[in-house]
């Protein structure tokens, strides 16, 4: 499948490096051209070398997405730093593109629940944190 | 009326002011703490300070009673992102956003959030009206009621200078509204005479603007806006 990740930080690499590596064509976009260095670190070949695209571009501009390939992308991860852009592009992704599955990086759990009521796939890494916190407070409650 | 404004910045505050001095009740939120400490002073218990795009800051500013919520951010998405929740979450009657970047446009149509206001297009409008070789001026546009209402100048060239407004024929949806002639306005009747140089007021039907262009001032048809 093709997979398309805006947004190319610790989140947006590792998940661009793995879906490379497992055999899928990703293409991911920055808006930072030194966000390429993510790409390539503790790797043996360059990103490009390794058979992954990158675009530099904000995730609003269209032509950016097209030359990024959006339209014919299988699934479309939303991932830079802002919630709001996150929320906002992959609703574009699914709304404009028609691509098939979309997902967003939403810190704010608050956020992340009411999108995903409304039917967006969010991923909130502040609630998965939460949740681990939570059992980790709990289990220690059974030692002492 | 009770309306929430997101972002301080000049053209929140200057809202805030315009309408609490109307006699609404107002909220503003700002994010920035400089900002809203200097706000503050003046607003007092009008302003709140927060992210307007989290729904706990939305909720204390009280949005579900809200009758308007305006969003006037410095950033595009985040103005999206709080007219979409105050319209679809909270309910929200009457939602205005601003537009930063005017390329942005199309994603607030996208997401069906309207009204927008662009300062940027605003002056477009004005600078387009100020220098006449724009050639088409939209003046209005009314999306909902499909019509707009465009201002044009007639060339030498177009088939309808020099004859009365009975002898034009004009593509069905178009209309003259008013004709522009040294300086003064005069609503045409059907002997008036159209001549080349006039500025005309036309209203029509969106998508005839390419006709309307060949056929009044042909010769800037081809030419980049």
């Amino acid at each position: 499948m093709f997979v398309l990740i805006v947004g190319v930080g610790r989140v947006g690499a590792a998940v661009a490096k793995n879906a490379l590596s497992t055999g899928h064509e990703v293409s991911v976009m920055d808006e930072d051209p030194l966000s390429h260095e993510r790409l390539d670190a503790g790797q043996a070949t360059s990103w490009e070398d390794a058979g992954g695209h990158f675009t530099v571009g904000t995730a609003l501009e269209l032509d950016a997405l097209r030359e990024a390939g959006i339209e014919r992308a299988d699934l479309f991860i939303a991932s830079t730093d802002g919630d709001n852009t996150n929320l906002i592009i992959a609703q574009i992704a699914q709304k404009q593109f028609g691509v098939q599955k979309v997902i967003a990086r939403v810190m704010d759990p608050a956020r992340a629940a009411w999108y995903r009521e409304q039917g967006l796939h969010t991923i909130s890494p502040a609630q998965e944190a939460i949740g681990m916190f939570i059992d980790a407070v709990q289990a220690h409650a059974g030692v002492v | 009326m009770y309306a929430v404004v997101i972002g301080g910045g000049k053209v929140g505050l200057s809202l805030t002011r315009e309408l609490v001095a109307k006699g609404h009740e107002v909220t503003l939120v700002e994010s920035r703490r400089s900002r809203y400490l200097n706000i503050e002073h003046e607003l007092q218990h009008s302003v709140q300070y927060g992210d307007g795009t989290e729904l706990w800051v939305l909720e204390r500013a009280g949005i579900q009673r809200a009758d308007l919520v305006i969003a006037v951010t410095g950033d595009d998405e985040d103005n999206m992102l709080v007219c979409q929740v105050a319209r679809d979450k909270y309910r929200c009657d009457h939602i205005i956003a601003r537009v930063n970047n005017p390329r942005n446009y199309s994603h607030f149509k996208l997401l069906g959030i309207q009204p927008v206001v662009s300062a940027t297009d605003l002056i477009l409008r004005l600078i387009e009206h100020e220098v006449p070789r724009y050639g088409l001026v939209h003046l209005l546009a009314l999306e909902e009621e499909g019509l707009e209402i465009i201002e044009l100048e007639v060339s030498a060239e177009s088939p309808a200078a020099g004859k009365a407004l009975s002898e034009i024929t004009m593509p069905d949806g178009s209309l003259f509204i008013s004709v522009l002639r040294h300086g003064s306005g005069f609503v045409p009747k059907s002997d008036s005479v159209i001549e080349a140089g006039d500025r005309v007021l036309l209203v029509l039907e969106p998508g005839l603007e390419e006709t309307i262009i060949a056929y009044l001032a042909p010769e800037t048809a081809h030419a980049p806006a």
